[in-house]
Order: structure tokens, then sequence, then C-alpha cells
């Protein structure tokens, strides 16, 4: 990014928190936010999640431009669908959650789509690897919480995740999609 | 009555034997692997070989239920006769609630059946560990209860053939020669 548009995002987010009258979002209930993800195994759906994750968050759906979002994921904490599979990916060849126990996500602009509809960019990093990522999301409020679903294929072998045997994308395929649930509260 | 199986009739045994006993093989084999791509595919050609019985099963129940077996030789007993009737009975229901028992551990252990890679079959179960454990352990009972009466099944048939030495092996193996004579 570069400096006037983050001086720009600063104005911006000083200018939310002057303002009494705009709805921003800034707190994540993880207790009810989820974090899953779909990969396919020869062909076949399989449906995991993350267990542990924390966000912070800052977003008025008025002033999209103005909002920040960042998401840190414990790697160990995956259920990949069984036993055997978790034991598997935190291994070396996949997340390699010794040397990288974290992955990270962090909103670089987030544009409207239209209605409830919206679209964030941001960087993904994961094993030491950084890709940009986009995800459509939409943003249903009720009161004073909204809950902000989406999701977005990511390419594992972008992030060395699965490699050696495993990057065989015909037995498990290259792209995974990742579904997030976020509620959220001003 | 009729005197002999039809090639369909005949067919269909074999080609459902060698599926089964395949799959069975395949069975014992992948579990113990560990984790690879290898083990995903061979977990999968195991689901697809099972699809497959249970299509070809379905077939061959119909196909038996127009089509009657050959009449056993009169030189048998009643009970005896009773005990291999009971016995096919158990072997057709063994040929459905094999693959069934398969489809069904898959869905609770959370991974769908995905019949050759195209065509996904629907869940008969929501995920449930506990569920999927219990299952596994039907599966594989099923499988060895399979194994002992296809023993008892091929041991009849060998003393059909060897020792009373009639005609009931052979008309499931017509190239035996002694399929036509009594």
């Amino acid at each position: 990014m570069k400096i006037w548009q983050q001086s720009l995002l600063a104005c911006s987010l000083i200018g939310v928190s002057l303002s009494t009258q705009a709805v921003t979002f800034n707190k994540v209930l993880l207790e009810q936010s989820q974090l899953s993800f779909v990969s396919k195994q020869m062909n076949v759906p399989v449906e995991g999640k993350f267990k542990e994750f924390s966000a912070k968050l800052n977003f008025d759906p008025a002033k999209v431009e103005a909002a920040s979002a960042e998401l840190n994921i414990v790697l160990s904490s995956i259920d990949a669908g069984s036993n055997e599979a978790n034991d598997e990916v935190k291994s070396k060849g996949w997340f390699n959650v010794q040397a990288f126990p974290t992955a990270k996500f962090v909103a670089k602009s987030v544009k409207s789509l239209g209605s409830d509809r919206f679209e964030v960019a941001g960087e993904m990093s994961i094993k030491g690897k950084t890709n940009p990522v986009t995800a459509p999301f939409t943003l249903k409020i009720t009161g004073k919480t909204g809950v902000l679903e989406g999701s977005f294929p990511l390419k594992r072998l972008q992030f060395n995740i699965g490699e050696g045997a495993w990057s065989d994308t015909d037995t498990v395929a290259d792209e995974v999609q990742i579904r997030f649930k976020l509620v959220v509260s001003e | 009555m009729s005197q002999s199986y039809t090639r369909t009739a005949i067919a269909l045994h074999w080609v459902i034997a060698l599926g089964m006993l395949i799959a069975i093989a395949l069975g014992f084999y992948m579990t113990n692997l560990s984790l690879s791509p290898f083990k995903l595919k061979l977990f999968s050609w195991h689901k697809w070989l099972g699809v497959t019985i249970f299509l070809l099963a379905s077939l061959r129940l119909v196909w038996r239920l127009t089509h009657p077996a050959p009449a056993l030789p009169d030189t048998m007993d009643n009970w005896e006769k009773q005990i291999a009737h009971a016995v096919h009975v158990a072997l057709y229901v063994l040929m459905f609630s094999i693959p069934l028992s398969g489809w069904l551990m898959s869905s609770a252990a959370g991974f769908p059946v995905v019949f050759l890679g195209l065509i996904p079959l629907p869940d008969l179960l929501a995920k449930n560990k506990e569920l999927a454990a219990m299952l596994k352990q039907v599966h594989f009972l099923l499988n060895m209860s399979l194994l002992a009466l296809v023993g008892l099944h091929v041991g009849a048939a060998l003393k059909h053939h060897f020792v009373l030495k009639d005609n009931v092996m052979a008309q499931m193996l017509p190239w035996l020669g002694r399929g036509k004579s009594k």
C-alpha cells in the first residue's frame, strides 16, 4: 500500500471514530464465529475447520474505504476431518505448525458491491509465504450485531501446503474453499 | 424350475464374487497404510467398487427373481436344501448390506462417497465420530460373515463336485462340462 493510501486510511479511521452516527463494528464475537474450509480429496468434498483464531476489525458498512481487519489463525487447532488427517496436516510437508504456528490475513481494502454485499482484498500469510486474496462477503445486520459471511478459494500450493507426494493435485485439489462467518458487534 | 443358470446369472455370480474379493483385499490393505495420496486413492477405488457391486447386486436380484435358479438335486435331504437356501439368502443380504454399511460409515465419518469421482452420493447420516466407529465395526463384521459364508458356499460346491459328483457346482462353471447332465 502506498503512503498516500495509508494516510487516507488513517484519516478515514479518525473520521469514523469522531463520527457518532456511523455504525462501526469493532468487536468480533469469537464464540459465535466460524472459520471452516472444504478441501477436495479425489473429488470428494471434505469439511474441516479451525477452532482457534482471533480477529480485529473496524468496519463501517457506510465507509468501507476506512475498514480494517486482521485475522490470526492458530494452525494447530485444525480439524481436517479425521484424527489421521489432523496429525498429517500439522506435519512439515503441510502447515509445519512447529515452525509456523499461525496464519494471518490482513485486509488491505474493502469495496461495496451493493446492498449487503462487499468484497475484501488482502494478504494471506501462511508458512512464510504471503499471497493476495480477495473474498466476497455479505453483512447482515440485526440491531447492534452483524453477521459477516463469505468464502473464497485458496490455492494451497501457493503456500507450499502439502509438499512432496501431496503436491499431486489429482488426489488433493489445489483449490481449498475457505469459509468465514464472523459475528460482529459495535 | 430351469435345468441350468442363464449366462447372465453365471456372469453376475462371478463378476460380483471377484469384485467382493478384490474389495475385501483392498479394504484390509488400505486401512493399515499410513496416510498418503495413494491411500486416499485406494479408499476411493474401494468405495467405487462397493457402489458397483451394489448396482450389480440389484441387477442380480431382479434377474434371480425373474429367472428361477435350477432345482437342487433330489439326492439332497430337505434340511440340506434348507441350509443351502438360507446361505444363498444370507449371501444376497450381504451383497447389499456390506456396500450399504460402507456408505453409512463414510457418511458418518464426514467423507462423502463420490462415485467414480463424478457422481456424489447423498450423505445418509450426519457426521458423527462415535457412529462412524460403530459402523466401521459393523462393516468389518459383515465382511467377516461374508468370508465365513463364502467358505461354506465354496466348501459345499466342492463337496457336490468331488464327493457327491453331481452337477451342482458345474451349473455355475459350465466349462467343466458337467453342466447339463444330471
